[in-house]
């Protein structure tokens, strides 16, 4: 047990890093690195936290802690994959709709160029 | 293209990608056809020379920035003739599989008939029914479902030979399904209370390339639009309950 999560608290360390290292160089920004740095500290906080994660695993009838940890870090990153779906759906709309407008402007413009416009 | 000066102006729009070997041909029988028509040919980012070759046989091009996929595509030239004023617009696809010498009998519904949409149908009659076994069935269910939320029976609606007019126009301009329109667009249609006629048309082997439409994608794309139609139905009864449930509250 104390392995496993010792090796969570590897991973967490590694992703607070990670995440961390993309955000002072800029490859990800502020408001979309909130999640996964809750994220990992909660993974760190819980895998630091035996007494806590075995209230847990009694209150979800599991036998082991770590199988506790390892559904709520599955069950946060499903929300949070499913948060970020949400925010792609709404670039992806935006983005068609900014393109099109893009090619209706220009358009116009080589209309009157041309000197064929309204 | 200036904005028409006839009040019953139609456009008729080419969607196309990739479609070099087919789009001179699909705009030429289109000003054969219907003659004095702007043709206005919609290039989803092609990496060929679709634009090129569509400007040469005389159509206007609106090429956009990058690859949006069909609905994105259509809507674009949608949005384009509803600013410009057009009363009419007809959707032709630009791999050659449409016969333009149909135009004329939808444009013909339209006006007659004063409805919203006007469906080229492939089944109307027994002629240009091309189509493969795992297609046709899936046509089968998509009638079978859509009949009860229509109302009325639909022959083919996966066809993208259809005529629209002002207040379509204006309704797609807004909102259109992205990705696989032809079905959704019947859906939103009928909760706007708007009608939709078929009209028989031919359908032809492509004039060039091949369809991208795999047994795969089949699938995906009858699970894709089987979710599209029932999220439409349940947002239509959800603001017609919410439309409902304001309805005692404005009468106190």
């Amino acid at each position: 047990m104390d392995r496993l999560l010792n090796v969570t608290t590897g991973l967490s360390v590694l992703l607070l890093i990670l995440v961390l290292g993309s955000l002072r160089r800029a490859h990800i920004r502020v408001e979309y690195s909130v999640s996964w740095l809750a994220a990992g500290v909660a993974l760190l906080v819980l895998s630091r936290n035996q007494a806590f994660l075995q209230a847990m695993a009694r209150k979800l009838g599991l036998v082991d802690a770590p199988v506790a940890l390892l559904m709520i870090a599955g069950a946060v990153f499903l929300l949070m994959f499913f948060r970020f779906s949400v925010i792609i759906s709404h670039l992806r709309d935006d983005n068609i709709a900014l393109a099109q407008r893009v090619a209706i402007l220009e358009y116009h413009i080589r209309s009157l160029q041309s000197g064929n416009g309204n | 293209m200036t904005p028409p000066a006839a009040p019953d102006a139609l456009l008729v729009i080419v969607p196309a990608y990739n479609e070099e070997g087919a789009i001179a041909g699909v705009v030429e029988s289109i000003r054969q056809y219907v003659p004095g028509v702007p043709v206005l040919v919609i290039d989803d980012g092609s990496l060929d020379a679709t634009a090129e070759r569509a400007r040469n046989a005389g159509a206007e091009v609106l090429p956009l920035p990058h690859h949006l996929g069909l609905g994105g595509c259509v809507q674009a030239g949608y949005k384009l003739a509803f600013e410009l004023g057009f009363e009419y617009v007809i959707r032709v696809d630009g791999d050659g599989q449409h016969d333009a010498r149909d135009i004329p009998r939808v444009l013909e519904k339209l006006k007659t008939t004063g409805c919203e949409m006007v469906i080229g149908s492939r089944f109307l009659n027994s002629t240009g029914a091309q189509t493969g076994l795992v297609r046709w069935l899936g046509i089968c269910m998509f009638r079978l479902v859509l009949r009860p939320i229509l109302g009325k029976p639909v022959r083919d609606p996966t066809s993208g030979f259809v005529g629209v007019n002002r207040r379509a126009l204006q309704v797609f301009s807004r909102s259109f399904p992205l990705e696989y329109p032809e079905i959704e667009t019947l859906v939103v249609l009928q909760r706007r209370r708007f009608r939709f006629e078929e009209v028989p048309c031919k359908m032809r082997p492509r004039l060039a390339g091949r369809s991208s439409i795999t047994a795969l994608k089949s699938l995906y794309y009858i699970a894709h639009v089987l979710l599209g139609v029932f999220v439409n139905v349940l947002k239509f009864e959800g603001r017609l309950r919410r439309a409902a449930e304001s309805r005692p509250e404005q009468g106190d």
